[in-house]
């Protein structure tokens, strides 16, 4: 660069001009990535701590007409107050057992039903912490009364596991017993009849206007109309799913069967975009090679060119199947959005999905539902990121240079 | 023969959406003029006496589809720009999944976040700054839904660059402009229809977005094009009249229906021109 040049005003600017462009261009960028980590440090933050749950040890002595009578709940009161003896009135008694979960009844009654033992003797019940007391032992909330804490830390060995609770249990009232397991049931059922529906329509339709299709007016509308269905807000397709599915056909609400239905419309459109490129890249010489020993039409697109779509076919499908797995809007519309504790059995039970349970805890109050949330989302996230990798494994894998 | 029948679907979808957004919208417009839905300004669908008057829905969803567009345009655009012009092949690998990924998560974790991270924040700085800033402000929607937003127009502002010739640009060049200058005066230029039908469809996406205004916008519909104050959008209403159990013949129910229509024409009229716009587009070039 010669210095007569860089003295020269009018490109001293046009160079500031270039590099401060650029910079703009890097800080989009730079700005984009950071909300992204951000979001993503955010509810891992917020989401880990659901990951663990502390449980005590609890010594139960089997009171003989309290196990007759499988009384179970005065058993482990017994058990708490023998524990806290200097709890004497109605309130330091209530502030005792504010620490402990209402699952140690049926944690007990499990325990015994699956290891019988005679009255008099003594059993160690695992019972779970209330969600208070949890929180305040991972130093999260200060709503439990410390003195309480720690006299229990002082008594009883309390400890921390992983909380696969939280993998096998339902939807509950209670923070500390609250699981996903009925809400990944529910997404389960309902992206495979979404994604089975959206399946066989979407490559039918494909191969149909890849392959068939004459070039005219009607399959033209159909062209233009999958565009534009492809951009429909999502919460249309609920109002049609409740208008159709449910008040027309009268079927189950609150089940993944109808919510299948309405995310395979809604997904129909990115099967048949993605199917119909799959097809397209598979090179007209291998059809007309069939056609050329003898195939029939259809022999040649099903026994040629259909296996060899296949790959970008399954990428394709994969992506609509997390599109589904994510969507949320129009299942509030057709009633999946009630309180269920149940895991739902079959397609035409009562169920939600891990992107309602969302929204559903998001909305509670208890401080320990806003760890679940984030918890949730870390799982719906992680579901997600590994359907994409394996699409873009397939792609790599399978993607032929022809 | 089959195969026609299940291309078919795809159109019967329509069909349906418009069959049953229309009857129920004509239920309820029998009982409710239109007039006074289309120029009422007060929307309480639940008061006594019921208003149904979509203003203030409307103003409230331009005011937060403005902000995201603020925020989304700007980034989405250079981040185009950016990775088109001036990234290396390795630096364009490594950043086009962070914009991917940004693009999958699901709306409903953006609108946690919204809800619980970015409205606070805001509201913070605001009380800071001695603003009064409402705890669901349509601040914290729109900025969320702009990040949203910004993976859309990227991606599709960096296919309609990529589709500009080379030899626009060469030549440019090789006349003595900077890479900026051909990009202002040159690229932009020529992609610009292409970038125009990018944003009606961010617009479009914007419009019909619902669970992060859900989870981080106001029920209650105040005509305000104030950022700071909590405004109520058409998709907001619409998901909270119909949650829950409902009587199908009530005014509330249905006016969710007439919502519905208002918002298929908006976000199907965008559609449709963004659409006409690149089909033009590209005809130019080929």
């Amino acid at each position: 660069m010669s210095s007569l040049n860089a003295q020269n005003p009018t490109l001293r600017r046009r160079r500031a001009a270039e590099a401060r462009f650029r910079r703009y261009g890097a800080a989009a960028l730079a700005l984009t990535s950071l909300f992204l980590a951000f979001l993503i440090i955010d509810i891992v933050g917020k989401g880990w701590p659901a990951f663990v749950e502390h449980r005590v040890e609890l010594p139960v002595t089997l009171d003989s007409r309290k196990l007759a009578e499988k009384n179970y709940d005065g058993l482990i009161k017994d058990a708490i107050f023998a524990r806290f003896p200097e709890a004497q009135s109605r309130g330091q008694r209530k502030a005792v057992l504010a620490l402990f979960s209402h699952s140690a009844e049926q944690a007990l009654a499990a325990q015994l039903a699956e290891a019988p033992a005679a009255a008099g003797q003594t059993v160690k019940a695992e019972v779970l912490l209330s969600d208070t007391a949890d929180l305040h032992l991972k130093g999260l909330s200060h709503l439990a009364d410390p003195a309480a804490i720690d006299a229990l830390t002082a008594r009883l060995p309390v400890t921390a596991h992983f909380s696969w609770r939280f993998f096998s249990h339902g939807d509950s009232r209670e923070a500390e017993e609250a699981g996903i397991r009925g809400a990944l049931i529910g997404s389960l059922l309902t992206v495979a009849v979404a994604l089975g529906l959206g399946l066989i329509f979407g490559v039918a339709a494909a191969i149909y206007l890849e392959e068939f299709a004459p070039k005219n007016r009607l399959t033209d509308i159909i062209e233009v109309n999958i565009n534009n269905l492809a951009a429909v807000p999502s919460i249309i397709f609920g109002l049609l799913g409740l208008a159709v599915f449910l008040n027309a056909f009268g079927l189950p609400r609150s089940s993944p069967l109808v919510g299948g239905l309405v995310l395979s419309l809604l997904v129909l459109p990115t099967i048949i975009i993605a199917a119909r490129a799959a097809l397209k890249a598979v090179p007209p010489s291998i059809k007309e090679a069939a056609l050329g020993v003898g195939a029939s039409e259809h022999q040649a697109v099903f026994h040629h060119v259909l296996p060899l779509a296949l790959p970008g076919i399954l990428t394709g499908a994969i992506l609509g199947m997390a599109r589904a797995f994510g969507e949320t809007a129009p299942l509030l519309m057709i009633g999946m959005v009630a309180f269920i504790a149940d895991v739902p059995g079959s397609i035409s039970d009562a169920a939600t999905v891990l992107p309602v349970q969302i929204y559903l805890w998001s909305d509670l109050p208890e401080l320990a539902f806003r760890s679940k949330t984030a918890a949730a989302i870390m799982v719906l996230i992680a579901v997600l990121f590994a359907a994409n990798a394996l699409a873009i494994y397939l792609r790599n894998r399978f993607e032929r240079r022809w | 023969m089959v195969l026609l029948v299940c291309s078919a679907v795809a159109v019967a979808t329509t069909l349906g959406i418009l069959a049953s957004v229309l009857f129920e919208s004509f239920v309820f417009f029998r009982e409710v003029p239109l007039l006074s839905f289309l120029f009422g300004t007060q929307w309480a669908p639940t008061g006594s006496p019921a208003a149904f008057g979509i203003l203030p829905l409307l103003a409230g969803t331009i005011l937060i589809t403005v902000i995201a567009l603020i925020t989304a345009t700007p980034l989405g655009l250079f981040s185009a720009i950016y990775l088109s012009e001036y990234a290396t092949p390795t630096l364009r690998k490594s950043l086009k999944p962070v914009l991917e990924l940004l693009a999958g998560i699901p709306t409903v974790v953006l609108g946690f976040f919204a809800a619980l991270t970015v409205a606070p924040f805001i509201r913070q700085v605001g009380t800071g700054l001695g603003l009064d800033v409402a705890s669901e402000s349509a601040l914290a929607a729109g900025l969320v839904m702009g990040m949203m937003i910004v993976p859309l127009i990227s991606s599709l502002s960096d296919d309609i660059i990529n589709a500009v010739p080379q030899s626009l640009r060469d030549g440019s060049l090789a006349m003595g402009a900077t890479p900026s200058e051909t990009v202002k005066r040159v690229v932009l230029p020529a992609a610009l229809p292409g970038i125009a039908s990018a944003i009606m469809l961010a617009i479009s996406r914007a419009i019909g977005e619902t669970m992060i205004v859900v989870m981080a916008a106001g029920l209650a519909a105040n005509l305000s094009f104030n950022p700071l104050a909590a405004v109520s959008t058409i998709t907001v209403q619409i998901a909270t009249l119909l949650v829950g159990d409902q009587e199908f013949d009530s005014d509330k129910t249905l006016s969710a229906f007439a919502l519905g229509l208002v918002l298929f024409f908006f976000t199907l009229a965008l559609n449709i021109a963004a659409l006409r716009l690149v089909r033009k587009y590209r005809q130019h070039y080929e």
